[in-house]
């Protein structure tokens, strides 16, 4: 069902532009006002939550521990799965952001006869993952051919490498073959799996539509429907240098990806996918484990007033001896 | 904020490569190429006979496609002649047939290539006409 409505929704949003542009002959709004709005919502929208997410207090150190903590020097300490100084934090991280360690760590849990549990090392969802986003990345590179003008010495490398197969006219890149592919496993295995499906929502179904559609509509584009790639670049280039005009003749192909990427961005700030973001500034991750080095004291802790035994002891002394209480200072 | 340096510094740095192209484009103008088609060869023609082998639209679309028909067709089945929806037929060569009229591969080819960065590999084999540097 939630799979169903994301769904409606995207083939929703394909029509608006399909019709918008089509019918209704807007293009100077899907061309340029609805980017541009999508673009300002983007980047309000990740600061803003960036900076809310800065103003949560952490008081105390709550990294996930993976394995052993720093201890005695004849211990050996798991220095990235525990790490207790920043320089492994960032290690930590950079494995975490870069290769998704903490996915290839996955296991599942089986029941078999006997009863008897049994766990395997399943690598599935961190391969997918893996070719799922760095193919995304490299797909949002290339796209910058499109807005800078000379392109880029190192855009043209990318471009190249990605291309290297030299299959077919225009040549397939590879990236846009594998986020296609990868995007699509990724919202297989949520149908597919009983134990994914029961807790996927239309949140996670939605955005792998979104990305699904905006993959397709590129490579329509790109191999089959034939765009007029100049007259986008002409149109991107006016965008980027706030002096757009939206030339004749772009098919409506190109909207319709636009009006997707569009919404994606857009959308980004108020879904699951600002664990862009998120990642970098989750607690369990981003901090090193040195609660047995460093005191951490709660910012919001009152001021107590102390009144120490010893204190105690000297105001009472006298009374205590009397009454036959034992007393340490004589 | 806590750790209010590291985070704000973070969020520069991703507006910063976010908003690369703006930077990277400022202050330069850049027009929307367009193919020239002054050539001698095509001067010589007749006003009604300045076609291509098919229309202008389809060309621009597909002239890559049809440019990897024709060397399939010439390379592996020997076949030369290229018969056009118009009925005309042509020889398929790229250098004898396209670069006879578009002899102006600066002008004409690399132009909307370079912009777009497209990179065909045409002349990996072929020999890319010697122009005058201009």
């Amino acid at each position: 069902m939630n799979a169903i409505i994301s769904l409606i929704a995207v083939i929703g949003l394909v029509l608006i532009a399909l019709i918008g542009v089509n019918v209704a002959n807007l293009h100077f709004i899907f061309g340029v006002v609805v980017p541009y709005f999508a673009i300002v919502v983007f980047l309000i929208g990740v600061i803003s939550r960036v900076m809310k997410w800065g103003r949560t207090p952490v008081p105390f150190r709550i990294p996930t521990t993976c394995g052993q903590q720093q201890s005695f020097p004849w211990i050996k300490q798991s220095k990235l799965d525990n790490p207790s100084t920043a320089a492994g934090v960032v290690g930590r991280m950079l494995l975490e952001v870069l290769l998704f360690r903490s996915l290839f760590s996955n296991t599942k849990f089986e029941l078999r006869e006997g009863p008897k549990i049994a766990y395997g090392s399943t690598k599935w969802l961190w391969l997918g993952g893996l070719a799922f986003h760095w193919s995304f990345f490299v797909v949002l590179v290339r796209h910058l051919r499109l807005f800078t003008e000379p392109v880029p010495v190192f855009l043209q490398n990318i471009e190249a490498l990605d291309g290297f197969l030299q299959v077919g006219i225009p040549g397939v890149l590879i990236s846009g073959v594998v986020l296609l592919l990868a995007v699509t496993y990724l919202f297989l295995r949520r149908v597919i799996e009983p134990a994914v499906r029961y807790i996927s929502l239309a949140a996670d179904y939605f955005p792998l539509f979104l990305i699904m559609s905006i993959a397709l509509t590129g490579i329509l584009m790109r191999y089959f429907l034939r765009v007029d790639i100049v007259g986008i670049k002409a149109l991107t280039i006016g965008l980027v240098s706030f002096n757009a005009k939206v030339p004749e003749g772009i098919s409506v192909v190109f909207y319709i990806h636009l009006f997707l990427v569009s919404t994606l961005f857009a959308y980004i700030p108020f879904s699951k996918i600002m664990h862009l973001g998120g990642v970098l500034l989750s607690p369990t991750r981003n901090l090193p484990n040195n609660s047995r080095m460093v005191r951490h004291i709660n910012p919001w802790n009152y001021p107590v007033e102390l009144h120490t035994y010893s204190e105690y002891e000297d105001e009472f002394r006298e009374k205590m001896k009397k009454a036959g209480l034992p007393v340490e200072k004589e | 904020m806590y750790n209010g340096g590291k985070i704000i510094a973070g969020l520069i740095i991703f507006i910063g490569l976010f908003t690369f192209p703006i930077f990277y484009n400022m202050g330069k103008a850049s027009k929307m190429p367009e193919p020239k088609l002054d050539t001698p060869a095509i001067k010589e023609l007749p006003e009604a006979e300045r076609k291509c082998v098919e229309s202008k639209e389809y060309m621009k679309a597909n002239h890559m496609q049809l440019l990897d028909e024709w060397r399939d067709l010439v390379l592996r089945d020997g076949n030369l002649v290229y018969e056009s929806t118009s009925g005309k037929k042509y020889i398929m060569s790229l250098q004898n047939t396209c670069m006879h009229c578009h002899s102006n591969k600066k002008e004409f080819c690399d132009k909307c290539h370079t912009y777009a960065n497209v990179k065909p590999y045409c002349w990996s084999c072929h020999i890319s006409p010697k122009e005058n540097e201009t």
